[in-house]
Formats: structure tokens, sequence, C-alpha cells
């Protein structure tokens, strides 16, 4: 039993590693800098996901007792990743890009970060 | 007065359940602590985040997280194999322009969440209404069908949940 339970962590720590390190080479590998963004977003869902699993699988089976701050990790990460990503993106874009070498927004308003938003009206309804 | 006090409920129960786990220890002085922070940090914000986000359908909430972890999972196993076994110049990575239907800001920030942390596909920015999203894809050959799914995948499920 102790052993199943050993090997059930290591498994999912070697998965983590593998993604984390797929990730990492993907930074290298890819080159233009958007391709490249996709790399970090993997590396902190499946390489993260897979190390605090592992964790809550060892207070929880091994030391005897469920372990919440695994949980919390996974959630801030999934709270903020996004956002990182974002923020890189649009820098890239503002610096890099011209409203012409991307497509159509399909809408009556361009993209954001070349065309103003519309004024609002309904500030103050509740 | 119940408004004045919970601006936001949802929000209330949640930071309290953060502090517990947070503290990772269920004592009678985290409850109150948790709660304190439940009341007081909604009541602080709350002139930050006017409208309250309607969700008319809470249930749904678990379906949507367990459809986008099982997405997380196998879209990782895909870009791992793109990144690993493709060479950089048969590489295509596309714009998509996703159209939305959602409305409201809390909608629209977890679909684009949604959409970065699936892997594959990063979401960038918004068109200046908000009327639709601009997404980075790795690679694709049909930029439809990515537009598609991340319709009737996500935006569908969301807006069960929050209209």
């Amino acid at each position: 039993m102790e052993f199943a339970i050993e090997a059930l962590i290591s498994f999912f720590l070697v998965v983590a590693g593998v993604f984390g390190l797929v990730g990492s080479f993907g930074m290298i590998k890819l080159t233009d800098t958007l391709q490249r963004l996709h790399a970090p977003t993997k590396a902190t869902t499946l390489g993260v996901g897979g190390v605090l699993i592992a964790s809550m699988l060892y207070f929880l089976l091994i030391k005897g007792g469920l372990s919440f701050h695994e949980l919390m990790i996974t959630l801030f990460l999934f709270l903020t990743a996004p956002i990182t990503a974002n923020f890189i993106a649009k820098t890239f874009i503002q610096g890099n890009l011209r409203a012409r070498d991307l497509p159509d927004s399909q809408g009556a308003y361009g993209w954001s970060v070349y065309d103003d938003p519309p004024k609002r009206t309904d500030d103050n309804e509740d | 007065m119940f408004k004045r006090l919970f601006p936001h409920p949802l929000l209330s129960i949640v930071l309290a359940l953060v502090w517990l786990a947070l503290v990772n220890k269920v004592t009678t002085g985290n409850v109150v602590l948790g709660a304190i922070l439940g009341v007081v940090v909604p009541m602080l914000t709350g002139p930050y985040w006017p409208r309250r986000a309607k969700m008319s359908n809470p249930l749904r909430v678990i379906e949507y997280v367990l459809v986008v972890l099982w997405d997380i999972v196998v879209a990782n196993v895909q870009v791992a194999m793109i990144i690993m076994f493709k060479r950089n110049e048969n590489i295509r990575s596309h714009w998509i322009t996703v159209p939305l239907e959602l409305t409201s800001p809390e909608a629209i920030t977890v679909l684009a969440g949604t959409i970065t942390m699936t892997p594959g596909t990063v979401s960038t920015m918004l068109a200046a209404d908000g009327g639709s999203i601009l997404v980075h894809c790795l690679h694709t050959d049909d930029p439809e069908e990515v537009r598609d799914t991340i319709k009737s995948r996500y935006e569908w499920r969301l807006k069960e949940i929050f209209q």
C-alpha cells in the first residue's frame, strides 16, 4: 500500500516535471514573442498543478491531514497568470503591431489599444 | 441594510473560506476572523465594484470548472506535442476574432481567463466596446473551428451562469 501511494505521488511529480521542462523548452525554441507567451501559461497549469496534486496526496495519504494551501496556490495562479499574460500581450501589441496587422474586430469599435471606448452613460445606475 | 452590509454576499463567503484555507486550521477564532474579513473587505471595496454580478445558475459553476480543468489537461498535452515535435516553420499561429455575446464584465473576465489558461490560445485584447475578444492561437489549421469551440464550449456555458 505504502509503495502504491509513493508511486502515485511520484507519477504526479514526474508528469509535472516533464510539463515544466517542455514549457521552458518552448520559451527557447519558439521565436515569436506571442508564441512564446504560450509556454509559461502551460508551465503554470499542468506543471505546477501536478506538483500541487502530489503535495495534496502526500499530506492526505501519508501525513494523514487535509491541506488546503495547494488549492489556494492553484486558485491564485489561475487568477494571476491570465492577467500577466494579457499585460505582456498588450504591451507587445502596443509597441510592435499596428491596427492593420490584426484582424478586424467585427464590431462597431476597433481594438482597445487603438480605439477609445464608447462614452459611458450608465455609470451611476445601480 | 443587508445590501449595505453585504454588497457582494458571494465574495464574503469566498473571503471567509479562503482565510480558513490559508491558515489551514478550523478553530473558532479563525472562523470569527474569517467572518470579520468577509464583512469588512467587501464593505471597503464596495465603491469600486458598484454593480453586483448576477448569477442565475450557481450550480453550473461546478460543471464549468470541471470542463475547463479537463480541457486544460487535454490542451496541455496537445501544446506539448506541438512544441516538441513540430518544426518552427510548420507552426501556423493565427489571430482569431471572437465576437462576444456576453455583456457583463465579470463574465468576459472569466472567459478571457479561461481562454488563456487552456493552452494553445491566449486572449490578448478586447474591442473598445467589449464586443469582441482578440485571441492568439499557437497552432491551428482551422481558425474558424477554434472560434466556434470557444463560443460553444465556454461562452455558452458562461451565458447560462451569468444571465
